[in-house]
């Protein structure tokens, strides 16, 4: 989605930091203090703190729950069922949707670490946050 | 400060009304609160409504003026938002205002209407509550951000599908007795845990059904009470709120409910008692997972000891705590922007001794009502007594 000209933003902030997600360049917004947060910030969510440095997310994080859903709104129609997972990344936690495992509830367990990229939705080709298994499963 | 008092409460029947439209309800429901009340319409000072998606299910915002109307009101009227905790905020302000001595009578409650809209709109209009840049567009779904709690639940305290089903089972047994619920049938534990799935590790019968109705309250000052002789027994004595981070993921806890302890602690407060003196609850059982966080929040179990109060006949009617003996949302539905105000009528009922189930809380003095807004991002929690 990257290599062509970008398209215009619909959510300033948001859009520019999924796009480097996709480039690998994933980042989180964190504050003097240490707190994460994402992106569009004017300010640390937790203490107000103004400074908000952009700080690169590790290459992987660690399953924290998940979920498969297999009733989901219009836009996933065609996804369904799915597994969906939070995963923390030290300074934040991202939400997600899990691939390269069938969906079930033992698809994946608290503690494993995955990657994180984006990939698109099978219902109509939007950009996702997306997360897959790191030790081969 | 004023003390608070429940002069009368009206709702409809909760369920399936396809073709009535949202005025219709609330209209319905605040004519029997006037009714039961004994209140005139011209006292009403001030209508606090809430509502979530009206704008999506009936094409209609700007709906605190039409409310007014359909309830024969003519007095400054505001609609609060707050998903599915939008009525319970609107009581908290007609609380808060009859206290503060601006107004002596109120009109309190919420509609919601859903049915008229196909099932997969409705889930994306529920998803609405919660952030639609890092959730919705992650695929995270009502259901399933409930099902992200569940299994952070089941993986830092322990529990099972099993210990939810008995939530299911006991909800649905109490909607049994009581006229406004939307399914009054019992379901066994057996047949919660064979249903299908919506988001694992929730299946069908964990989850609340969508649901039209509305819920009215007329709120008094103990003063007008006695000056008009209006009989309202039942006193609303504490109230607190609390919110925390928008998206599940920001959040301190994955398997507790922060927001909905700040909004117990204060209530608690507020009335000047402890978890210790509740005899009866109404929870925010959205999902029957939500009911044990519920419970938790509200000082009634610990952190993890929650999952097994329906299991081991704590929370049962027959148990030293019931809990959603109107059916819950689990069983009696669940019109989000409703929901609120209709946990406080039930208990008003409950504690004067006219609900169906008063028969199992005879004694009761204290309830609370426990009303939370997305996946609990906003907390409400009601404190209520029997004062006369």
């Amino acid at each position: 989605m990257s290599d062509d000209a970008p398209a215009p933003a619909d959510n300033a902030g948001y859009d520019e930091w999924l796009d480097a997600l996709a480039d690998g360049e994933g980042y989180a917004l964190v504050c003097p203090d240490g707190h994460g947060s994402l992106p569009p910030r004017r300010v640390c969510p937790e203490c107000g703190a103004a400074a908000l440095a952009e700080e690169p997310l590790a290459e992987t994080g660690s399953v924290e729950t998940h979920s498969v859903v297999h009733v989901a709104g219009p836009r996933f129609a065609d996804d369904t069922p799915y597994a969906n997972a939070i995963v923390d990344f030290g300074p934040v936690r991202l939400t997600g949707v899990l691939r390269g495992v069938e969906p079930g509830t033992d698809a994946v367990a608290i503690g494993d670490r995955v990657a994180v990229g984006v990939e698109e939705r099978d219902t109509d080709g939007e950009p996702l946050v997306a997360f897959r298994p790191t030790d081969g499963k | 400060m004023t003390d608070v008092r429940v002069a009368g409460v009206g709702l409809t029947r909760f369920g399936s009304h396809p073709d009535r439209t949202g005025r219709d309800l609330f209209a319905t429901a605040a004519l029997r609160a006037f009714e039961d009340a004994g209140v005139p319409r011209e006292d009403v000072e001030e209508l606090n409504y809430g509502n979530f998606m009206g704008a999506l299910a009936e094409h209609q915002g700007h709906q605190a003026p039409l409310m007014a109307e359909a309830a024969g009101v003519n007095c400054p009227a505001t609609r609060y938002e707050e998903a599915c905790a939008s009525a319970g905020v609107a009581v908290r302000e007609a609380v808060r205002t009859v206290r503060a001595g601006e107004a002596d009578v109120a009109l309190a409650g919420g509609m919601e209407r859903m049915t008229n809209l196909p099932t997969d709109e409705v889930t994306e209009g529920l998803a609405i509550a919660a952030d639609d840049l890092f959730e919705v567009r992650a695929g995270v779904t009502f259901p399933g951000a409930y099902a992200l709690m569940a299994t952070a639940y089941f993986d830092a305290y322990g529990g099972s599908r099993e210990d939810l089903a008995h939530v299911a089972a006991k909800n649905h047994a109490n909607a049994v007795p009581n006229e406004y619920a939307q399914y009054r049938e019992e379901v066994s534990v057996e047949e919660a845990l064979e249903a299908p799935p919506v988001a694992e590790p929730l299946h069908l019968y964990d989850a609340c059904p969508i649901t039209d109705g509305a819920s009215a309250l007329v709120i008094v000052s103990e003063e007008y009470a006695a000056e008009n002789d209006v009989d309202a027994p039942v006193a609303v004595t504490g109230t607190g709120q609390g919110t925390d981070r928008m998206a599940l993921a920001d959040r301190d806890h994955l398997a507790r409910t922060p927001a909905a302890d700040d909004a117990a602690d204060a209530a608690y407060a507020d009335a000047g008692i402890g978890p210790d003196e509740v005899d009866v609850a109404e929870v925010h059982d959205c999902f029957t997972i939500a009911e044990v966080l519920a419970l938790e929040s509200l000082g009634l179990f610990e952190p993890g000891e929650g999952i097994g109060a329906a299991h081991d006949g704590i929370t049962t009617a027959d148990g030293d705590l019931p809990v959603n003996l109107s059916g819950g949302l689990k069983a009696k539905g669940h019109p989000v922007g409703a929901t609120g105000g209709s946990q406080i009528a039930e208990l008003t009922r409950l504690l004067r001794g006219d609900h169906p189930n008063s028969e199992h809380v005879a004694d009761a003095e204290v309830g609370v009502a426990h009303n939370a807004g997305g996946t609990v991002a906003s907390a409400v929690v009601h404190v209520l007594e029997v004062a006369e």
